[in-house]
């Protein structure tokens, strides 16, 4: 099991790779994580993490910048059918259109557009940051064995309104109702931060890992 | 519901975690590696590394201490101390930090926090203010470790930080700090409510009803602490209960 994290000088890279090297670790010692900045040995690889932080139109156009990436994740996940995990801004990625920033297109995997938080409380903050319960309401493959309104880490001031709410796995409540969990056959995303969400997080991981 | 978070701080000088009162008069409290250990394994919800005396001392951080205090936490680590380029913030981001705390260099050089805020995204970049009261109603930041003074008023520097993207504010009491009497719940409030991203209260810890005051009294987001911890007079769980059975939304 060859598993590629995508560097595209997005955020806790780090972070990333360290946790999902130990939940590959834990399913079995055959598999192999690296760290990969350019388009040409995607193909290579079974599975794919793809981080993000900043904004949805800096990540776009960063991803954008390394030679022949994006036709290569778009054949990984369409044609090839192989799984992908979104990671915060690299779950919205997936979306339609993302309105950060003054706009960017999205994959278009999902239908549905990325947009600010809009709180009705003037007591609370932006951005969204810390932990937060998840509410699971579908059977995801991805969220498996994880309790209900389990804690986990976030950091955020967009959210991604879903069109076909069959793709949402869970929500999360901040005075309004966001999705925090996205699946789609072999395409999954996290608002949240699985790296950074201790035991919870590392489940959820060792899930991707297994994958068939 | 979202969750006020508890987070210990490493403040640690010469590889070795620290204490003092006023930002002096330090004190030896153990090794970062196993107390960011410790504090990931006990629930903390976030740890805080400063490296206090990089700014003082014109070097790096450092990188190898806070790689492998990373290498043992699963929960967010905000790293600072002497941060002064945008390359010295990828470079944490490759140790492991989660989070980059810009101090000094926030003063010097107010665009970092716009060109790394814009480069790494608002959750990355913490601004930590070191503010000490000056008169009635009015605090001063201080940078260097808390050894020079500013013309900055400490709530326009917040308000500008969050205008220039810091996605929030470590604001640390240098009257309060080491002293046990409390967070300076005054300072806290007026910075809370004068911006719209959270702030972590930090200075003056000595025991769980402070930490409940940071929250509810100082609107704090998070409440930051490092000696009540590091010398085992109260655990993170002890902590957490405490503010649950007050009513005080946390992850237990």
């Amino acid at each position: 099991m060859k598993i590629a994290i995508i560097d595209y000088e997005s955020g806790n890279l780090k972070s990333v790779s360290k946790a999902v090297e130990l939940a590959s670790n834990n399913v079995s010692s055959k598999s192999n994580v690296e760290i990969i900045n350019s388009a040409k040995n995607l193909k290579n690889f079974d599975k794919i993490v793809l981080p993000g932080q900043g904004s949805f139109k800096q990540c776009y156009q960063s991803l954008l910048s390394i030679d022949g990436i994006l036709d290569e994740l778009f054949n990984f996940v369409l044609e090839k059918q192989r799984p992908i995990l979104g990671i915060c801004v690299g779950m919205q990625l997936f979306s339609t259109y993302g309105e950060e920033d003054g706009g960017s297109k999205g994959f278009d995997w999902i239908k549905g557009k990325v947009k600010k938080i809009n709180l009705n409380n003037e007591n609370l903050k932006l951005p969204h940051m810390g932990w937060n319960n998840i509410n699971i309401n579908q059977s995801s493959r991805l969220l498996s064995g994880i309790e209900n309104e389990s804690h986990f880490y976030f950091v955020h001031s967009f959210a991604f309104d879903v069109e076909n709410k069959d793709c949402v796995s869970a929500t999360t409540d901040y005075s309004i109702k966001f999705v925090s969990a996205v699946e789609k056959e072999n395409i999954f995303g996290t608002q949240f931060h699985p790296e950074k969400s201790q035991l919870n997080g590392i489940k959820i991981l060792e899930n991707f890992v297994k994958l068939k | 519901m979202l969750k006020n978070r508890i987070i210990p701080c490493l403040d640690v000088k010469e590889g070795r975690v620290v204490k003092g009162i006023n930002f002096v008069d330090l004190i030896d409290a153990g090794d970062p590696v196993e107390q960011a250990s410790i504090y990931n394994q006990g629930g903390a919800d976030e740890i805080c590394f400063l490296d206090i005396t990089a700014s003082s001392d014109k070097r790096d951080i450092l990188f190898d201490t806070v790689q492998k205090t990373a290498e043992c936490c699963f929960v967010p680590l905000t790293v600072g101390g002497g941060v002064r380029s945008i390359q010295d913030i990828r470079k944490l981001l490759l140790a492991g930090a989660d989070k980059v705390s810009i101090n000094t260099a926030a003063i010097q050089n107010p665009n970092l926090i716009k060109e790394s805020s814009n480069k790494f995204g608002s959750q990355c970049i913490v601004v930590a203010i070191d503010a000490k009261k000056t008169s009635n109603n009015t605090w001063t930041v201080f940078t260097h470790g808390g050894r020079e003074a500013t013309e900055f008023d400490a709530v326009e520097f917040a308000k500008l930080a969050e205008k220039n993207g810091a996605g929030e504010i470590l604001l640390t009491s240098m009257d309060r700090d080491g002293t046990k009497e409390g967070y300076d719940i005054e300072l806290t409030k007026k910075i809370s409510n004068n911006l719209s991203i959270p702030v972590i209260a930090s200075g003056g810890v000595g025991n769980l009803e402070h930490l409940k005051d940071g929250i509810v009294q100082g609107g704090a987001s998070a409440v930051l602490a490092a000696s009540i911890f590091h010398f085992g007079e109260y655990s993170i769980s002890e902590a957490k209960e405490y503010l649950k059975k007050e009513n005080v939304p946390v992850r237990l």
